[in-house]
């Protein structure tokens, strides 16, 4: 049993084509649970579950991450049915980016010297302005 | 699939849909079953793709959604023609990076708005025929790198006013879809910033053209958020689609925007402008709500131009998506 899901893992891993809808009779494999804890949370990853099929698979991901009502909906996907992209020259490539990030904007002594230039003051914190994204608020 | 008695096998079928959130009981009558929705959305509930929902909250979410997903292709239009007029590399690349992300961002929005039933090929036919619309500062022309500077700092400002209190949208999809979106923001608004202080700092004729930049998107910045509207009127504050009033995200956008502004030296073209500190209001002309509806009805100075390039670059690349769509051919 356990040689069928490292067969599995390894197809995933090797980039094999889709599984088929159905594995085998007698054979468990691995279904990934994403949860989301209340209405309108993105879907986090929960954990996983082994089961023989889809419909298994839901009623254990409900056991596993339903029972204290943490959970107000469930996605349970075939991990063979999972695409993985890890490629870190792809994914962080090793260029300077920082034009796309709040870091490459520094304006501080830019601004003094308009102010000096124009005899104005700095604004006062009446309102945040929106371009300090270094503020965890307003991640992803 | 599931047996949904054997998941639930506590309560009854009835007393079980009315404490559950989305389904809203499939045996109830279309009033009833309306008053729970109603009564979810209302107490800051969310709606998934998947639940019921009447066809009038799907409707206005849907228009709600297209609209801001055309703003966002067509929003690209003007900023791309100045890529290759951009001063330094660095501000080509900022440039360039902004144009994907909001091309991105249109590919972000038609994904919820198809979820919602409509195909994205119908939203293409009717953008280009001119039966839905896109924001009216994007019908305008960009004739200095000075408009660059205030289209990425201050249009997107007074966009990302709007699109903050959109994560507070009763509808899930887009409301996550803009943490997302308001993150890439903030960085535009940075990036224009910065080459407008840039400019500020820059020689006189620099800072000229500058103020003349701004000069010119003043009012269409005034007229972006629409003219006043009535709160118990509006159907996609009722259903929670949106979160504030035209004129309180003007208003949002005149406090944080107008200090910064005029810390520049720069001067606003609206001499009844200020804030009347006593009402904690700002005052201002009111804007020209006859150019508003000339220009989103596309008869802006641009409008057919930025259409034409869309239908041209529609039909160029049309053999791409068909190349997608095509059956796999057997290997050779």
């Amino acid at each position: 049993m356990s040689d069928d899901i490292d067969q599995i893992t390894r197809m995933l891993d090797e980039g094999a084509p889709v599984a088929p809808d159905e594995a085998p009779a007698g054979v468990l494999e691995p279904f990934e649970v994403f949860r989301q804890e209340k209405d309108g949370d993105p879907m986090r990853h929960g954990g996983n579950v082994l089961a023989p099929d889809a419909e298994l698979a839901v009623h254990y991901a409900r056991e596993m991450f339903g029972r204290r009502g943490e959970s107000v909906r469930l996605w349970v996907v075939r991990r063979a049915d999972i695409r993985v992209m890890e490629d870190l020259d792809l994914l962080q490539p090793p260029l300077d980016r920082s034009f796309k990030k709040p870091g490459g904007y520094v304006m501080r002594d830019k601004l003094a010297a308009a102010r000096d230039r124009a005899g104005t003051t700095k604004p006062g914190a009446r309102a945040a302005s929106h371009d300090r994204t270094g503020r965890r608020g307003d991640e992803r | 699939m599931t047996d949904p008695l054997a998941l639930d096998p506590v309560l009854p079928p009835r007393e079980r849909s009315e404490r559950s959130a989305r389904r809203w009981n499939e045996d109830l009558p279309h009033d009833e079953r309306f008053e729970h929705f109603e009564a979810h959305v209302l107490g800051g509930g969310k709606i998934e793709p998947n639940d019921w929902m009447p066809d009038e909250y799907r409707t206005a979410v849907l228009r709600f959604v297209e609209m801001h997903a055309n703003s966002e292709l067509m929003g690209v239009l003007p900023e791309r023609e100045w890529i290759m007029r951009a001063p330094t590399l660095r501000r080509k690349l900022a440039l360039t990076s902004k144009v994907q992300d909001e091309v991105g961002h249109a590919q972000l929005l038609y994904r919820v708005a198809e979820d919602l039933g409509k195909p994205r090929e119908a939203m293409f036919d009717d953008l280009l025929a001119g039966k839905t619309k896109f924001h009216n500062v994007f019908h305008y022309p960009t004739r200095t790198w000075a408009d660059i500077g205030v289209i990425a700092w201050l249009v997107d400002a007074a966009a990302i006013v709007a699109q903050q209190a959109l994560r507070d949208s009763s509808y899930g999809p887009y409301a996550r879809t803009m943490q997302k979106i308001c993150w890439e923001e903030s960085v535009h608004i940075m990036h224009g910033r910065d080459v407008v202080v840039t400019l500020a700092n820059g020689t006189s004729a620099q800072r000229e053209m500058l103020q003349e930049a701004l000069n010119r998107w003043w009012g269409p910045l005034m007229q972006m958020h629409g003219p006043r509207s009535d709160r118990s009127k509006d159907r996609d504050l009722h259903w929670r689609i949106k979160a504030k009033t035209s004129e309180e995200l003007r208003q949002e956008f005149l406090t944080i925007y107008v200090p910064r502004i005029l810390e520049l030296g720069l001067t606003l073209p609206d001499p009844d402008l200020r804030l009347d500190e006593s009402a904690g209001e700002w005052r201002y002309a009111d804007p020209d709500w006859d150019e508003l509806r000339t220009v989103v009805t596309n008869h802006g100075p641009r409008s057919q131009e930025r259409l034409e390039f869309r239908r041209v670059n529609r039909e160029a690349t049309a053999w791409v998506r068909a190349a997608i769509l095509a059956e796999p051919r057997a290997a050779a």
